[in-house]
């Protein structure tokens, strides 16, 4: 086999394509389509509490036509991080999905489906072990830290679904997956070389984003040959650059070239990226670097409270300079007021957008607009607290007398009525460790089906 | 008197982005590889120039790194707060490159 086509729709399975691009994608007669379903980017909710950030009926509008053309062309169709953050709930939510779509439109697939939920005991023999390590500027694990979390999972490589495409099955659906691994496992499996094959999973992870106009909701395939790999947009409005595809090999990692992932490091340090025709990216020269520890990625969430919040603008110039003390005052008032509750139960945060509320601690500009956004915060022990403690917030500012004012009849803009919003459950990441694993596929849990 | 330009103008793509939930990283990436040149050499970009425009401590940044074949720089420093975590106040991180954009380089080494 001298080259394989790989096809990825789009970055997030439910983000949605246009057809015209993946039937020019089909015209070309990939080889595997596959596509990542998840990240953390959206924060620790999704997999705390174990829901998505796509909705079903789009994800279903995806699976609708992903699934019809890998049925027609009898090739495998790849689901990687499926859900959203790829914990059992959302495996499930998406198999659901595929279930539906496979009934209505009479198809046929030998279904693998990949669990990789990793249980508590399992990791509290890894830390007696030492093997177990904070991935990055984060804490040591600790018992109390796994007593709280809700929901771990461990990021697969291409083992585990080369493994389910060597037993047979037409379609893969895996909990957590390290990205560019579900393009990955088809062209390993066949023998190319695993730095080019990770490689180009890193450029394809997030659909047409590596092509200008860039962008996640759009398709993109890639060709991999014996030493290198080429990317083509298949929406004529999009073009790849080597500058573009450059790009998207730093898109989202700590290190321009090193990149890690599980079992594997990529040392793209040599790689040349060239202009292959008219949008086309040629590039040759990745690495990989098998290290001597398969370690993956564990990714655990825990619920740390329940918010309530309050969206309101100040337009007053005379409040908008005095708007530190306020907050400050009306933060120490409420705190005196509640002295029967703990302090430590509650915290309350201000959003001031005009001024810090998008870089907070990073922001190095210190004046305000000439209006500003509010959201007032609290995040406490329990939803009754928050919202105790968030509607004492509100009053104390509306009526807060600062110095100098003339506008007395209040202080803030509500953009609601009710001003306050019952946010629910907060959640938190306590797990993003690293394993020590013996095997690559020992957090897999494989189950087989015909549908 | 030398003449300068901002990164903003002799960049192709200024941005910011989480890695990880833990860790903020910027892509500095050019298309014009004398403007790279320009930049690598003038030393604009270093670890003191980041703690100041941030208000950080050099521990907190934990890669600036020159990537020839992309013509790029990528700095990566800890997140304030992680990401979606209670007072974190950019989600993805997406929208914290902006005080790099007025960065001035000297346009003659």
């Amino acid at each position: 086999m001298d080259e394989l086509k790989i096809l990825s729709p789009c970055g997030i399975l439910g983000y949605g394509f246009p057809k015209e691009s993946f039937i020019n994608g089909i015209n070309r007669k990939p080889n595997v389509i596959a596509v990542d379903a998840g990240s953390t980017d959206a924060g620790p909710h999704k997999l705390g509490a174990g829901v998505g950030i796509v909705s079903e009926r789009a994800v279903k509008k995806d699976l609708n036509l992903i699934l019809t053309a890998g049925f027609e062309l009898n090739i495998p169709v790849i689901i990687g991080s499926a859900g959203g953050a790829g914990a059992k709930p959302h495996v499930e939510w998406t198999m659901k999905i595929v279930r539906e779509v496979v009934q209505e439109k009479q198809l046929k697939f030998k279904t693998a489906i990949i669990y990789s939920d990793v249980q508590k005991d399992y990791i509290r023999e890894k830390m007696k072990e030492n093997k177990i390590l904070p991935l990055g500027p984060v804490p040591e694990l600790s018992e109390e830290k796994l007593k709280i979390t809700k929901s771990i999972v461990g990021q697969i490589g291409c083992e585990p679904i080369i493994e389910a495409l060597q037993n047979g099955a037409t379609l893969v659906v895996a909990g957590r997956t390290y990205d560019p691994a579900v393009f990955a496992a088809l062209p390993i499996m066949h023998g190319f070389d695993p730095g080019l094959s990770y490689h180009l999973g890193k450029i394809l992870e997030c659909g047409a984003l590596c092509a200008e106009p860039g962008t996640t909701k759009d398709c993109i395939i890639g060709y991999i040959r014996k030493d290198h790999f080429v990317v083509e947009p298949l929406n004529e409005k999009r073009k790849c650059y080597t500058t573009s595809v450059a790009a998207h090999t730093l898109y989202e990692k700590d290190h321009p070239y090193l990149l890690h992932g599980p079992g594997i490091q990529l040392d793209l340090s040599q790689c040349v990226f060239e202009q292959y025709g008219d949008g086309l990216v040629k590039v040759s020269g990745s690495k990989l670097i098998k290290p001597e520890k398969y370690r993956i990625k564990l990714e655990g969430s825990a619920q740390v409270g329940y918010r309530t919040l309050i969206i309101a603008g100040v337009r007053d110039p005379i409040m908008i300079d005095s708007i530190e003390e306020i907050k400050k005052e009306v933060e120490e008032q409420v705190r005196a007021y509640f002295d029967d509750i703990p302090g430590e139960d509650y915290r309350i945060i201000y959003h001031t957008y005009g001024k810090n509320g998008v870089m907070g601690m990073l922001e190095p500009v210190d004046t305000a607009c000439h209006e500003l956004g509010l959201v007032l915060e609290v995040v406490a022990k329990t939803q009754e607290l928050a919202n105790t403690i968030c509607a004492a917030v509100r009053s104390t500012m509306l009526h807060f007398p600062y110095k100098g004012r003339k506008a007395t009849a209040g202080n803030l803009a509500f953009l609601y009525s009710p001003s306050d919003i019952e946010f629910g459950p907060v959640y938190k990441f306590t797990v993003y460790h690293l394993v020590d694993v013996e095997d690559p596929c020992e957090l897999a849990r494989f189950e087989y089906l015909e549908l | 008197m030398n003449k300068t330009d901002s990164l903003y103008n002799m960049a192709k793509v200024l941005r910011s982005k989480n890695s990880g939930p833990f860790e903020l990283t910027f892509d500095v990436i050019f298309d014009n590889p004398a403007y790279y040149e320009l930049v690598k050499r003038s030393d604009v970009i270093n670890r003191e120039t980041i703690c100041r425009l941030y208000g950080l401590k050099p521990e907190d940044i934990s890669h600036l790194v020159f990537y020839d074949p992309a013509l790029a720089v990528k700095i990566t420093i800890k997140r304030p707060v992680d990401s979606g975590s209670v007072g974190d106040t950019d989600v993805y991180g997406a929208q914290q490159h902006a005080p790099l954009m007025s960065l001035q380089v000297p346009l003659e080494g």
